[in-house]
């Protein structure tokens, strides 16, 4: 009997104390299962492969699992998507798109001890973030690129949404044309899909028609690139390197590189840091560049726009910058105004130089 | 020499039920058998790719509950289209009157946000039944008295009808944060949950209005005369049935219902409209109302069984990884195989010994 008391005092001490020196560890190295819901295949060459890119360097980490589901359509489909996840004990799940905001509030309240991250909405919950860059950084820079190249004044822009993430690309497009080239014009053709290939081309072929001799596009896939090659004009990618798609007639791209973010938010909800906020990281951060050149850009041209991007990194350059004048000729920036984030968030107004409208 | 001979022979009778029930069983069986083989080539065992597909579908309450609640908007528009195809009218227009039905719901949701929930919710189904009806009524009108191919029209009109929603949602409709969709809908504007459930209101709709549709079909006068019209336009008119009333009442009610379903997805699901409430069940559903042979019991487990599968092909994404385009060829097999299995129930093969 003392034998057994002995004994089974000892287990216990030696459990206890498994137990006590196993805890820092086991917190440290918390196993993370993370799920991704795509908008568009993988393998479109844009979007979703850029995070896709990310996911698959994650999954390659120490006690990191991932999954994802692709060509998932906004709207409740995505929620059974995110429930599915959150049942099967995902513990951080990304939705990156912006259809997939509302439905991931309505899980995220559902399930309180899952993560949920929404990229390019503005919705937060007490378990639920969202996050975006500031791609228009790199989008001012490739408008430079695409106004020294021009000379037919008009570059063309195929567009997903008119909604205030694509505005506020073809503004800082825009504005960076106009840097360059202050008279040339920018004309715009709604898709109104983030990801129809066909789709995207024909648009991008409309532009070419009515004179645009660059192409720039906020797509998922690379079909305006391909639509600018077999024309033989340039072209501004978008979301990856797109150059092998259309080596001869891709300029550059504003490019995502969303892995120095996620392995942040992997790191705060280890550490149990996390917090529900809204990110905005951007060149500086290593989350936005641009692509590097093609042949044909010439040497001045790449060092003027390198010598930007460093001021845009040092933090002196900003890129909406007052005077800014709507289409009407209205002032909406005051001069000398750097324009707040909140601003940026809600641009729904084209400037001045834009042919195009915002329905 | 001794042989044997296959001939192909007209069978005399329709089908009983336990035939369509079979050939259907066994049509989704080869189209899965095929499924699983293309699941080998990339390297996946046949079971674990079954097992993960059903448990995915069908494994537990809350898969069961998911399926549901994708099934009631094709359910509606199935039904709806099933009542004109009854008559011989090709309603390919079911999207766009679902679109219709979720601006009426829309708008009577957003004129009348305050009242209180035993009106508003009404008043958003009349709304939305009445833009779907009409909707569908003018290729009917068109039809009968200029002529025009009710195909054509009804297809086209689904364009219209989301650019119209777009128009909306991208205008006087939008949101004030910029996002092309409306403002979310007042609480009475909402269609609740059954009990602790997550499945809304909606589904009990669906099971009145498929009892409503059999019952109207099986023992009305209106509805036998659209059978009958369906059968033999020529005899119909010689029996005095009217015809052109036949056609046009059929559209209504064929777009009322795919309106109904419209307002289901703003009310219960989204609780706002937004494009992306379009993702095609106006189509599928003609998909289901031929698979079902235009049946409402069969449409509901065919609705059912569309939904499971697609709910099942995220699961084994989830698990397996595999790329969603597996998920539409797998619904084209069994679109198929289901189609080319009709071949069997009109038919019967005959084995003869030769002599």
């Amino acid at each position: 009997m003392r034998l057994h008391l002995r004994s089974s005092l000892v287990i216990f001490c030696a459990l206890l104390a498994v137990f006590v020196f196993s805890q820092p560890s086991l917190a440290a190295d918390k196993d993370l299962k993370i799920g991704f819901v795509y908008v568009s295949p993988i393998g479109d060459g844009g979007w979703s492969y850029a995070h896709d890119i990310a996911r698959q360097a994650m999954d390659k980490m120490p006690g990191i699992s991932t999954s994802y589901v692709e060509a998932v359509p906004e709207g409740p489909d995505s929620e059974r998507v995110m429930l599915q996840m959150a049942r099967k004990k995902y513990d951080l799940i990304f939705a990156t798109s912006f259809g997939y905001m509302d439905p991931m509030l309505k899980v995220a309240n559902q399930f309180p001890n899952t993560i949920f991250m929404h990229c390019s909405g503005f919705k937060t919950a007490k378990n639920m973030g969202n996050y975006f860059g500031r791609i228009y950084q790199a989008r001012y820079l490739t408008g430079m690129v695409a106004a020294s190249m021009s000379t037919s004044k008009v570059i063309g822009y195929v567009a997903a949404f008119p909604i205030p993430e694509v505005i506020r690309g073809i503004n800082a497009f825009t504005l960076g044309v106009q840097s360059v080239q202050p008279d040339a014009s920018v004309r715009v053709v709604w898709t109104k899909t983030w990801y129809d290939p066909v789709k995207e081309k024909e648009a991008a072929k409309s532009l070419l028609d009515v004179g645009a001799d660059v192409i720039t596009q906020h797509q998922d896939s690379p079909g305006p690139q391909e639509a600018a090659q077999e024309k033989g004009v340039y072209s501004i990618g978008y979301n990856t390197d797109m150059a092998k798609f259309a080596p001869r007639a891709h300029l550059t791209a504003p490019v995502w590189n969303w892995l120095p973010y996620y392995e942040k938010i992997i790191a705060e909800v280890r550490a149990g840091s996390w917090a529900p906020r809204a990110d905005w990281p951007g060149m500086a951060e290593g989350v936005v560049d641009i692509a590097p050149f093609g042949p044909m850009v010439p040497q001045e041209v790449q060092e003027k726009v390198l010598a930007k991007k460093a001021a845009i990194i040092a933090g002196s350059e900003k890129i909406f910058v007052g005077p800014l004048k709507d289409q009407s000729g209205t002032v909406r920036i005051a001069e000398g105004v750097v324009a707040p984030d909140s601003d940026l968030l809600s641009m729904n107004w084209l400037v001045q130089g834009v042919i195009g409208t915002t329905e | 020499m001794h042989g044997f001979l296959l001939r192909i022979a007209k069978r005399q009778e329709p089908s009983p039920l336990w035939r369509s029930a079979l050939v259907l069983f066994g049509a989704v069986l080869v189209a899965l058998g095929l499924s699983i083989l293309l699941l080998a080539l990339r390297g996946i065992s046949p079971l674990e790719g079954c097992r993960v597909l059903i448990m995915g579908a069908f494994g537990s309450s809350w898969a069961l509950q998911d399926c549901l609640l994708k099934a009631i908007p094709l359910f509606l528009c199935s039904l709806g289209v099933a009542i004109a195809f009854r008559l011989q009218i090709w309603n390919i227009g079911a999207e766009g009157q679902f679109a219709l039905g979720a601006i009426g719901a829309t708008w009577a949701a957003l004129a009348f946000g305050a009242q209180p929930k035993f009106i508003l919710l009404p008043l958003m189904i009349l709304a939305a039944c009445s833009a779907g009806g009409l909707w569908a009524m003018i290729p009917a009108i068109f039809r009968q008295w200029l002529g025009a191919n009710e195909i054509i029209v009804t297809l086209m009109f689904n364009y219209i009808a989301i650019l119209l929603l777009d128009f909306l949602v991208y205008g006087i409709w939008r949101d004030s944060s910029g996002f092309p969709m409306t403002p979310a809908f007042s609480k009475n504007a909402i269609l609740g949950t059954i009990g602790t459930s997550d499945i809304h209101w909606g589904l009990v709709h669906c099971a009145l209005l498929g009892l409503l549709c059999w019952l109207f079909f099986r023992s009305t006068r209106l509805g036998y005369e659209i059978k009958a019209s369906g059968d033999n336009v020529q005899a119909a008119r010689y029996a005095g049935m009217p015809y052109n009333f036949l056609v046009v009442l059929v559209m209504l009610l064929s777009g009322a219902l795919a309106g109904w379903a419209g307002f289901l997805e703003v009310s219960a699901s989204v609780h706002r409209l937004q494009p992306s409430i379009m993702v095609g069940y106006g189509f599928t559903a003609i998909v289901v109302a031929w698979l079902a042979r235009l049946n409402p019991a069969g449409i509901a487990l065919t609705s059912f069984l569309l939904a499971g599968l697609r709910a099942g092909v995220e699961n084994l994404q989830l698990d397996l990884q595999i790329p969603a385009a597996f998920g539409a060829i797998l619904e084209g097999l069994i679109l198929m195989t289901v189609l080319a299995g009709g071949f069997f129930l009109s038919y019967r093969i005959v084995v003869r010994r030769q002599t």
